[in-house]
């Protein structure tokens, strides 16, 4: 399991920003060379973003690369410059079928092959961010095995659905749900799409609040300092923490005795009460000794 | 000859007191009295010292040729005095003086035709900006001396730095020479870095627009200390005066530094009851003392003094309660003067109470903690202050020495690269400040502990904060930006740079390209 509380958009054209993008504590980076880049810079943001990746090391930052997509012209050349540094993924934008995904995987598999990567290795981060992308949420999360997360983007997607985006965020309650539900069903992460006002604090605080009641595993965010506000949500409490290490603990002395039912605090522990338990020890960055 | 750092300083340089090199920043013990002027004699046939023309007062103190003159700097880049003074001793024909102010702002840049035309042919005074780049260029026969706040009160003190007639800048004033800084339109708060001049030169002139009833209330330079009175339309340009608003920086890398600094005070120890702090008014700074501040409320932990240059961020921290006391050498904003008229716990202090190292014991001895920025920092954790990647002699020492060699915790803070030139470098081109007196450096990268503070080392361990060395540094800055070349530089020496007790620590070497 791979923490993805946040992951940061950087401009893939910002030298000095990509080169300090890893110390702010972000989980993990999003090298961008789609939205934030504008069309005369495409050329030198990717030899930019390749040398960065040569580069620098981004530390225990997950790195990858938002793309251009593929029907831009853009897209396969940004894999071909991008896929032999070996980021840790490709955020593609704009996904609305599993063929989408298919096309994508060939492509990045020829580049792998020809690099002598391991076949597979390269991750797909989908963003999902219209109507049709959002219907096929689960088709596209099920296309690849390299698909990791599925992404929400608000912006386009409120657009495609003839809406705008509000405050209180209704217009994007069905696309949450349909989203967090298909990655539970296909086993990837649910990604939440980014809060668009970084003065606005409180705002961040609550939103997050609640995508993480609706089983998102993580947001991508904008500016280093919504980073903390964000973990700080995702961050269980003491409580939390210490009912997760007791069914851990319990787990654990119920197998070196032999025993199948163990109960903690009058409950019974089964697999999804255990599951839980990890996942909060993980996200509190407890060691439990075990995968 | 070389110093305890390795710096290679002439036996003797043109125009300067026998050379002492630096041997370690407690090791100098300095011999003889202190110096002080010839006793004056004013009997109450006196009723005024005011006088009708700077022009007046230079004739009637006898200034001639080869004198030195001070100024002080209160009035920061608003200052009118220094350049009328100078331009007026200029058409007067006086010749070869040696300009000792406390510091020089770029307003000051017209007195360059003076230094070319041979008014002032020496300087013993910090800088910045355009004088700093003509003595670059070598115009100036004799090198320019350089010393820290503390180290200045020193000079004085001891006679190194005779002054012959100290100019005072006089916001407020009555007409027996009463001084405050305090009310006028120029009205700068603190003059702690006139009390030295005005106690030890031979004779003193204060120059002031704004002439109250005899006497004045406060009062901050006495009477007893004043020759003659001048007044004039206006000594400077209240908006210069102040640094506006200073404000805590909105830029991230800026701030992790500044929350990383914060971090290493907090597991240092020293944050508890009766901690005391000393910020600049820089954006890193500000923010460091904003995490501090937070750190001091959560905890309820009341600390004793904050000290320095003073600015509303520490006074709001002094109404809060959150210091007993503030000492103020410079005021950096209004709400530092304001505050320092109305609140009887924020004081006036003198720079040689501040930090001169040789008198009974001055107050950056006490202090336990200073944030400091840095040009230039190497290896061994010397630090430069006073000269650019391009070899430009253009930034002045203020108290870094000072404060670095007092504080139990000396951090300085600066982002790795300011654009492609990397702070951290194997050997500082200038050292400002020993590496012995330096504690940590932290960049966005992490923090340094100074090896020499193996339990500092031990405390930020145990609190799990991002430690890195020097050389780990040194080697993100080269992967990010290339090896910089050694600068190129001739043997041409434009500037001492003295350590607080008046030995060598470096010299500067006027570059081969300005």
């Amino acid at each position: 399991m791979k923490l993805r509380r946040t992951m940061m958009y950087i401009p893939g054209n910002s030298p000095a920003m990509i080169q300090r993008s890893f110390i702010y504590g972000a989980d993990g980076l999003i090298l961008d060379l789609e939205d934030s880049v504008p069309m005369e810079e495409k050329d030198s943001a990717r030899i930019l973003v390749r040398n960065m990746l040569r580069e620098i090391d981004f530390g225990s930052c997950e790195v990858t690369v938002r793309i251009n997509h593929l029907s831009t012209g853009y897209g396969e050349k940004d894999l071909e410059y991008i896929i032999p540094e070996r980021p840790d993924g490709i955020r593609y934008p704009k996904c609305e079928t599993a063929e989408d995904i298919t096309e994508m995987d060939k492509f990045i598999t020829k580049i792998e092959e020809s690099n002598g990567i391991p076949i597979g290795s390269i991750k797909i981060f989908a963003i999902l961010e219209t109507a049709k992308g959002v219907f096929n949420a689960y088709e596209i999360a099920s296309s690849s095995p390299r698909i990791t997360a599925l992404v929400f983007g608000a912006e386009d997607f409120t657009a495609s659905m003839h809406t705008n985006r509000s405050k209180t965020g209704e217009e994007l309650l069905f696309a949450r749900h349909r989203i967090v539900l298909a990655a539970r069903v296909a086993g990837v992460d649910a990604l939440d799409t980014v809060f668009g006002d970084i003065n606005d604090t409180e705002g961040l605080k609550k939103e997050t609040e609640f995508i993480k009641q609706l089983g998102f595993d993580g947001k991508s965010v904008i500016h280093p300092r919504q980073i903390e506000i964000v973990h700080s949500v995702f961050t269980p409490s003491q409580s939390e923490v210490e009912k997760a290490l007791r069914i851990v603990e319990a787990i654990k002395k119920a197998k070196e005795r032999g025993t199948g039912v163990v109960a903690v605090d009058g409950r019974m522990v089964d697999a999804p009460v255990l599951a839980r338990a990890k996942r909060i020890l993980l996200l509190a960055g407890v060691n439990t000794d075990e995968e | 000859m070389k110093n305890s750092l390795g710096r290679e300083i002439p036996e003797s340089i043109k125009g300067y007191k026998p050379v002492v090199p630096f041997r370690g920043a407690f090791n100098y013990t300095p011999e003889g009295k202190y110096h002080t002027r010839k006793i004056d004699a004013t009997y109450p046939t006196k009723q005024t010292k005011v006088m009708n023309s700077i022009e007046d007062a230079i004739r009637e103190v006898e200034l001639t040729d080869g004198m030195t003159v001070s100024f002080h700097h209160h009035l920061r880049n608003g200052d009118y005095v220094v350049n009328t003074v100078i331009s007026t001793l200029s058409k007067m024909g006086i010749k070869d003086l040696k300009l000792a102010s406390t510091a020089l702002f770029p307003i000051h840049r017209d007195i360059i035709p003076f230094i070319k035309d041979g008014t002032i042919t020496r300087i013993e005074s910090s800088l910045n900006g355009p004088v700093g780049r003509l003595i670059t260029e070598g115009f100036l026969e004799y090198p320019i001396v350089l010393r820290s706040h503390g180290g200045r009160a020193r000079a004085i003190y001891s006679g190194d730095l005779e002054i012959d007639v100290a100019f005072i800048a006089a916001p407020s004033a009555d007409i027996y020479g009463n001084i405050s800084g305090l009310y006028g339109p120029s009205a700068c708060g603190s003059l702690g870095y006139a009390f030295s001049d005005a106690r030890h030169a031979k004779k003193v002139i204060a120059i002031t627009d704004t002439l109250l009833e005899y006497p004045i209330s406060p009062i901050s330079i006495p009477q007893t200390e004043v020759d003659i009175m001048v007044k004039v339309d206006q000594i400077g340009d209240p908006k210069g005066i102040v640094s506006g608003t200073t404000r805590i920086t909105k830029d991230p890398t800026r701030l992790k530094i500044a929350e990383m600094a914060a971090e290493l005070i907090k597991v240092s120890g020293l944050l508890k009851d009766g901690f005391s702090f000393q910020t600049g008014a820089g954006g890193i700074s500000l923010a460091v003392a904003k995490f501090v501040r937070d750190t001091l409320r959560e905890k309820k932990i009341k600390g004793s003094f904050g000290l320095g240059g003073i600015t509303g961020y520490f006074v709001d921290m002094l109404k809060e309660g959150l210091f007993r006391t503030l000492l103020d050498v410079q005021c950096f904003d209004l709400e530092a003067v304001k505050s320092l008229r109305e609140n009887a716990a924020h004081q006036e202090i003198s720079a040689d109470f501040y930090a001169n190292p040789h008198n009974k014991g001055c107050i950056v001895n006490m202090l336990d903690t200073v944030i400091l920025g840095a040009t230039e920092i190497d290896l061994d954790f010397n630090v430069n202050v006073n000269t650019e990647f391009d070899g430009a002699l253009v930034h002045g020492i203020g108290g870094h020495q000072d404060t670095a060699a007092g504080a139990k915790l000396t951090i300085v803070v600066s982002p790795l690269l300011r654009g492609r030139i990397p702070t951290v470098a194997e050997r500082v081109l200038t050292v400002t400040t020993p590496g012995e007196t330096i504690d940590a450096f932290v960049s966005e990268y992490g923090i340094a502990v100074n090896p020499r503070r193996e339990e500092l080392i031990q405390r930020a361990k145990e609190a799990n904060l991002p430690l890195i060395t020097m050389e780990e540094l040194l080697n993100i800055a080269n992967k990010l930006v290339g090896k910089p070349d050694p600068l190129p530089l001739t043997n041409k020496i434009i500037g001492i740079i003295e350590y607080r007790d008046g030995t060598v620590i470096d010299v500067v070497r006027a570059p081969e390209k300005v």
